[in-house]
């Protein structure tokens, strides 16, 4: 069976340990996590998880199921198909003051703002879906990435359906 | 009130009338509040022992088992207990003891991380850092481990919450927006199921451990007359229907009848319930029933497609699912079926050859069988489990306790003592290796003290057995770290030290009048069987290969 990606929302009562629950059920069933981003909702005793999984039909069906199974798990939505999809990162970027214009000409491009300016390097926050931030980091390498920090992919369906 | 007198009374309120446990200092309140309780406490003398015993206190009767253990190496020790409850399913509360909340984390004295060791092997578990949450919590872990598919619960209870004072206030209801098991089958899914029963023309009923944790005992029963339609069982579904039944096939899987796994492998129809489709029960799962289109009864949709593929799938209590079921099906001959199958089974019974001179221990089972029809059969874990589930035919739902998921040595022995205590007028049986039972040996000491009067009867090959037959099948023979005997050792003997009864028997002529001996005494004996050293459990259908590949020793 082909490998694919999905994405799936996970509401979860807020409360201690839920989140060592949840990774621990990953590791002792041999699913990979690609990318995990953890926060609160509109209700302050529900957290809300987007996890990013590699498998096959088979382990994506089983990664919901083994999820739905945990007491504190709320609700397990798969939203890998129309849905917004957002990620940020922080790049700390190399920036000479014979290149300075050009980064900045280059992020503006992709709306990305420039959050720290010192002698030779910039901050830079940018947020989008994955592939439009992997397409600038890819630019950004040229000038020296000196250091990144990404979240991790948050997800929501479009129209007015909830997961809730 | 003092919290752990709360814990007492809230135990008290759900019923509990054994524990099994042992003390220690981080849970030294709770037992104080024990000693003026009407719960009967049974000490054990391994935590593992306490957790099997309550494991088979549930089996035994349906309802949820309790354990108590201290913190550190009292709750680590009680983990092999509650991996064994989790993969058969069994319901427990198992509270231990937690140092103090300000001294979490910091590496205290008998501190071990209980929640984090337990978390995968439970159904669910608490840290109670709230003493105000403490009766909520015992509420819902009990309502958890009995509820939807049944397991272990695990209360982890820091000193200073069990000293605190609250109020009692014990909840009716629970309420968990995450847990809501479903019980009642969709019914199309049924309507669904029941025209490919009505179409089908060799079935066969594939039932499992579900059968009993649901009660669905009479129902399989009904259903299979009805259809009418031949039954199997997993190792986990012995029970499921009276093994005498004309309509019973016995056990399939890696030793399973063969008459029965050959039935499976030429059905048109499976309709499995309550099963999970174990690797030990399908063998090759791409090539398990190829002919079959499967009905799968669960309660837990994560076991629908795990491992084999499934046609229908029916989500909810086999139980009420059942009853829906039989009121649709109209009963149909399938006369060549029915003969086809009648042939498999004459054509390859079970058997073994007799000996004059030696014990067999297959003829150890059949002698058993032949005293105690109605005694309540544990089992240890390897060659001794395979033989007892080949020639005891159990006749009634939870006679039979063996751990078949996670396969643990020194199981049966400390689950017979908590089978017995449930059932102190009937007799219990636990079928050992000289392996297996050294792993628990020392409940005997627990078994004298309370006198409860378990029989074990060791079938003693010397071996760690089943290895030893691997070894013998697949490693040429080469006998690898699984020899155990040596001539100083004496299961008699060590029951006598602890003041059990024992007996040693090497002959077959001794075997009936041994058994009657050990059933007539009212204290625990044992019995050391000296059996064939080098005899192997057929039939064997060898690990990843199809249930048609079944080798016979011959």
């Amino acid at each position: 069976m082909s490998e694919k990606r999905c994405t799936i929302a996970v509401l979860v009562e807020n409360k201690p340990g839920v989140l060592a629950r949840v990774s621990s059920l990953f590791r002792r069933r041999g699913f990979n996590i690609e990318s995990l981003a953890v926060g609160t909702t509109e209700r302050e005793d529900i957290s809300r998880m987007t996890i990013v999984v590699r498998g096959n039909d088979r382990t994506l069906e089983q990664v919901m199921k083994q999820l739905n199974k945990l007491i504190e798990v709320i609700k397990v939505s798969d939203l890998s198909e129309n849905s917004v999809e957002r990620e940020l990162a922080l790049i700390k970027v190399h920036a000479t003051p014979a290149k300075r214009s050009e980064i900045i000409e280059i992020a503006n491009i992709f709306r990305a703002r420039i959050v720290d300016v010192a002698r030779d390097s910039f901050i830079i926050e940018i947020t989008g879906d994955e592939e439009k931030i992997n397409a600038f980091v890819d630019l950004m390498r040229q000038y020296g990435i000196k250091e990144m920090a990404r979240t991790g992919k948050i997800s929501m369906a479009r129209g007015p359906k909830t997961v809730g | 009130m003092r919290a752990a007198d709360a814990i007492v009374k809230a135990l008290e309120m759900e019923g509990v009338e054994h524990i099994f446990g042992i003390p220690g200092g981080a849970i030294l309140e709770v037992y104080d509040a024990l000693y003026d309780s009407e719960i009967v406490h049974i000490l054990t003398r391994h935590e593992q022992a306490a957790v099997h015993a309550a494991d088979g206190y549930a089996r035994a009767t349906g309802r949820v088992g309790v354990a108590f253990a201290t913190s550190g190496p009292g709750a680590t020790n009680t983990v092999t207990g509650i991996a064994t409850a989790y993969m058969d399913s069994s319901p427990l509360v198992v509270m231990t003891g937690q140092v103090p909340r300000p001294m979490i984390g910091n590496d205290a004295f008998q501190e071990a991380d209980t929640t984090g060791i337990t978390m995968p092997i439970t159904k669910h578990n608490y840290l109670v850092t709230d003493e105000k949450q403490l009766l909520r919590i015992i509420k819902e872990a009990f309502y958890i481990a009995s509820t939807g598919r049944p397991g272990p619960v695990l209360i982890d209870l820091p000193r200073d919450v069990t000293m605190a004072d609250i109020d009692f206030d014990y909840p009716e209801k629970v309420d968990l927006i995450g847990y809501k098991p479903k019980i009642k089958g969709h019914p199309k899914q049924i309507k669904k199921a029941v025209d490919l029963i009505m179409k089908s023309e060799r079935p066969i009923i594939l039932a499992g451990g579900g059968v009993r944790l649901s009660n669905a005992h009479e129902e399989v029963l009904k259903l299979a007359e009805t259809i009418p339609a031949f039954v199997v069982t997993t190792l986990m579904g012995k029970g499921a229907i009276p093994e005498e039944h004309p309509l019973c096939l016995g056990f399939i899987g890696m030793h399973g009848t063969k008459y029965g796994n050959y039935a499976v492998m030429e059905a048109d129809l499976i309709i499995a319930i309550g099963c999970r489709f174990s690797d030990r029960t399908v063998g090759k799962f791409s090539e398990f029933a190829p002919n079959a289109k499967i009905i799968h009864i669960d309660i837990d949709p994560a076991e629908i497609g795990k491992n084999v593929r499934v046609d229908v799938p029916i989500v909810g209590d086999a139980k009420l699912i059942l009853q829906e079921m039989i009121k649709m099906i109209k009963t149909k001959q399938r006369k060549e079926w029915m003969d086809r199958v009648k042939e498999l089974k004459k054509k390859y019974p079970l058997k073994y050859k007799q000996d004059e001179n030696v014990i067999k221990p297959q003829f150890v089972i059949e002698k058993i069988y032949e005293l105690a029809p109605d005694a309540i059969v544990t089992t240890e874990v390897g060659q001794n489990q395979m033989w007892a589930a080949q020639y005891f035919k159990v006749k009634y739902p939870r006679q039979f306790i063996t751990s078949g998921g996670l396969g643990t040595m020194g199981f049966g022995f400390p689950a017979a003592m908590g089978a017995q205590v449930a059932f102190p007028d009937k007799t219990v049986v636990d079928i050992a290796g000289d392996g297996s039972f050294l792993m628990n040996i020392q409940e005997l000491a627990t078994c004298v003290d309370y006198n409860i009067p378990v029989k074990v009867c060791v079938l003693n090959n010397a071996y760690l057995g089943m290895v030893r037959q691997w070894q013998q099948l697949f490693y040429k023979k080469r006998y690898s770290a699984t020899r155990l005997r040596y001539p100083e050792l004496s299961f008699e003997k060590i029951a006598e030290g602890f003041g059990a009864h024992g007996i040693t028997v090497e002959k077959p002529s001794e075997v009936e009048d041994a058994l009657k001996e050990a059933f007539e005494i009212d204290k625990p004996v044992v019995i050391d069987f000296h059996v064939e050293v080098e005899e192997n459990v057929f039939p064997f259908v060898p690990p990843g290969r199809s249930l048609r590949e079944v080798l016979d020793g011959e």
